[in-house]
């Protein structure tokens, strides 16, 4: 068996994930534009959502040159269906309400931080770079993001009881970050993706530091957790992301847009 | 009238002729100054209606981010339509310093008493209109902007210098955008064709009513808050605007544009001034969307606005 190439096909679908996560997050961020709680939260959001997307920009080319079949940024992006999209579920998760959408940030960007700062070090130095790149936005993320979960948990009785009630709903799509496979295995074995457990780790003591900060708990999850993003098994919302995103792509194949 | 009260407004007339001779040696209004009520009232009216109009135009061009047709034109438009917000904050800031505060500005906005600049109120339909906004809406308020940088009161002129070299930016890449889709499939000629024939009216109205017929230009004038009059400025615009147009294969759509050769301008057809007029008084193609989106943000936002409030008091010390 030819090993390298084993690698270079988990590599690729190791790209995927983190930068199919950072486009759908990006664009989900999107949609709030012009329609946030606050002038400052527009701005806030749009620049979060631009550095998810050049995050994505980044690991996309990169996975494109890793595949070697001449597919770049835009041909991943653009060309895929939804069956073929390695994203996290909670990235592809309606932004809800405000505090839904904080929610949904700070649970994935607890598991980007960690998750990007071992990156950092991994031995494909490409990869290291473009996440030692990654992690100075995914640090503010984590800032912001937990800023709003403190101040909506220990803001009035309304944001509390809102927010407590955006943890339970988006809590069901935690497991599936963590749900490692062969692809995982193999590029812990080279030192170039690091261990899961030892992110969750680090995860939950973030989660669980905040949400006493915050007043908040972490309930016990009655409903079966979802999983399946590493192997293209999404939500319905996917598919409703793509159409929208890829409409001119699709609806003009000749036409380039830069 | 007692005496004192003569004797108040024999001071305030002798403020104002101080003012006015400030103003006519160049020199610059700060906010602490004393200024007459009503060149006050004229830059909260101008000033909010500009950072009112930054914001509100965050929503026809955020129509298109999630639409974008690559990933570097998405991050193009998230940057721009940041900065677009930026602006906003940074003009509402500059209108504090004469006394109003945001929340007060906001709600005359959502009641309708505060406007927002008209070509906002025109639909974003297809994927070239990102195109145009930048080259023509951003160029056309380069030229408005350029001018203010030199207006009396120093807030705001700070104000326009940083926000000028944004715009500028803005206005460049649109231009390129258009371009390369000029040099396209015949598809994306034609959307960058339809967007300039939507544009490019609505771009010129964007400089206001001809001079005739703009009831406050003569006051704001003799206060250098504007030095230019709408008519100077739409022709600096066209004269700047018809040649780049020509450069990348665009029509604009007035039969009558001709270039003078003995003035040296472009001479432009008859604006439809009902049509800008509709369009402010509410009956644009967008008016209602647009405020309604800005009044659900607002009320839909009240809770997380409350929730940091209390927050903050929570933890004062």
């Amino acid at each position: 068996m030819n090993t390298n190439l084993e690698k270079n096909n988990a590599l690729f679908e190791y790209l995927l994930r983190l930068g199919d996560t950072s486009l759908i997050l990006g664009h989900r961020i999107a949609e709030w534009c012009g329609h946030a709680p606050i002038l400052e939260e527009d701005i806030a959001l749009t620049n979060i959502s631009l550095d998810h997307i050049g995050q994505a920009r980044l690991l996309l080319d990169y996975a494109g040159k890793i595949e070697g079949k001449g597919r770049n940024e835009d041909t991943l992006a653009y060309h895929r269906d939804a069956r073929q999209f390695r994203n996290l579920l909670m990235a592809e998760q309606p932004n809800g309400d405000f505090g839904d959408t904080m929610v949904r940030q700070f649970l994935v960007s607890v598991y980007n931080f960690p998750l990007y700062s071992a990156l950092s070090k991994s031995a494909d130095a490409e990869l290291a770079a473009i996440a030692a790149k990654s992690v100075k936005e995914v640090a503010y993320h984590v800032r912001h993001s937990s800023d709003w979960l403190i101040r909506l948990g220990d803001g009035t009785t309304e944001s509390h009881e809102k927010v407590q009630q955006s943890i339970n709903d988006l809590l069901i799509y935690v497991d599936d970050f963590f749900n490692g496979d062969e692809v995982d295995a193999l590029l812990v074995g080279q030192n170039i993706a690091p261990d899961l457990n030892a992110i969750r780790a680090l995860w939950n003591e973030t989660v669980q530091l905040t949400m006493v900060k915050a007043g908040l708990v972490i309930p016990q999850v009655n409903s079966a957790m979802r999983t399946g993003s590493r192997k293209g098994n999404h939500t319905e919302y996917l598919g409703y992301i793509l159409a929208e995103m890829q409409f001119l792509p699709r609806a003009y194949p000749d036409a380039e847009w830069l | 009238m007692s005496l004192n009260g003569l004797i108040m407004i024999a001071t305030d007339t002798e403020r104002e002729l101080e003012f006015q001779a400030k103003i006519d040696r160049g020199e610059v209004i700060e906010p602490k100054d004393w200024m007459p009520e009503r060149y006050r009232k004229q830059l909260i009216r101008m000033m909010s209606q500009h950072a009112h109009s930054e914001v509100v135009g965050m929503l026809p061009e955020g129509n298109w981010i999630t639409r974008a047709p690559s990933l570097a034109r998405k991050a193009i438009l998230l940057a721009k339509v940041q900065d677009e917000g930026g602006h906003g904050l940074y003009i509402y800031s500059a209108a504090e310093t004469l006394g109003i505060d945001r929340g007060e500005m906001i709600d005359q906005l959502h009641t309708g008493k505060a406007k927002y600049s008209s070509i906002f109120n025109y639909p974003t339909l297809n994927w070239a209109d990102i195109g145009a906004i930048g080259w023509l809406v951003d160029g056309a308020a380069i030229v408005n902007q350029t001018a203010l940088a030199k207006c009396s009161y120093g807030p705001y002129s700070r104000a326009m210098i940083r926000i000028c070299k944004e715009e500028n930016f803005h206005h460049k890449q649109g231009y390129q955008m258009l371009a390369y889709m000029m040099r396209g499939t015949k598809e994306q000629q034609e959307m960058a064709q339809d967007s300039m024939n939507r544009f490019w009216w609505p771009a010129l109205m964007m400089f206001g009513p001809s001079d005739t017929d703009s009831p406050n230009s003569a006051e704001l004038m003799r206060w250098k808050v504007k030095l230019y009059s709408n008519d100077d400025l739409r022709q600096r615009f066209i004269d700047r605007t018809v040649p780049q147009a020509e450069a990348i294969g665009l029509v604009i759509p007035d039969p009558k544009l001709k270039f003078n050769e003995t003035t040296r301008h472009y001479e432009h057809g008859e604006i439809d001034w009902q049509e800008f007029k509709n369009v402010v008084s509410g009956n644009g193609p967008c008016n209602r969307e647009r405020l309604r989106a800005r009044v659900k943000a607002d009320a839909d936002g009240k809770w997380v606005r409350d929730a940091a409030e209390a927050y903050a008091k929570k933890h004062m010390n």
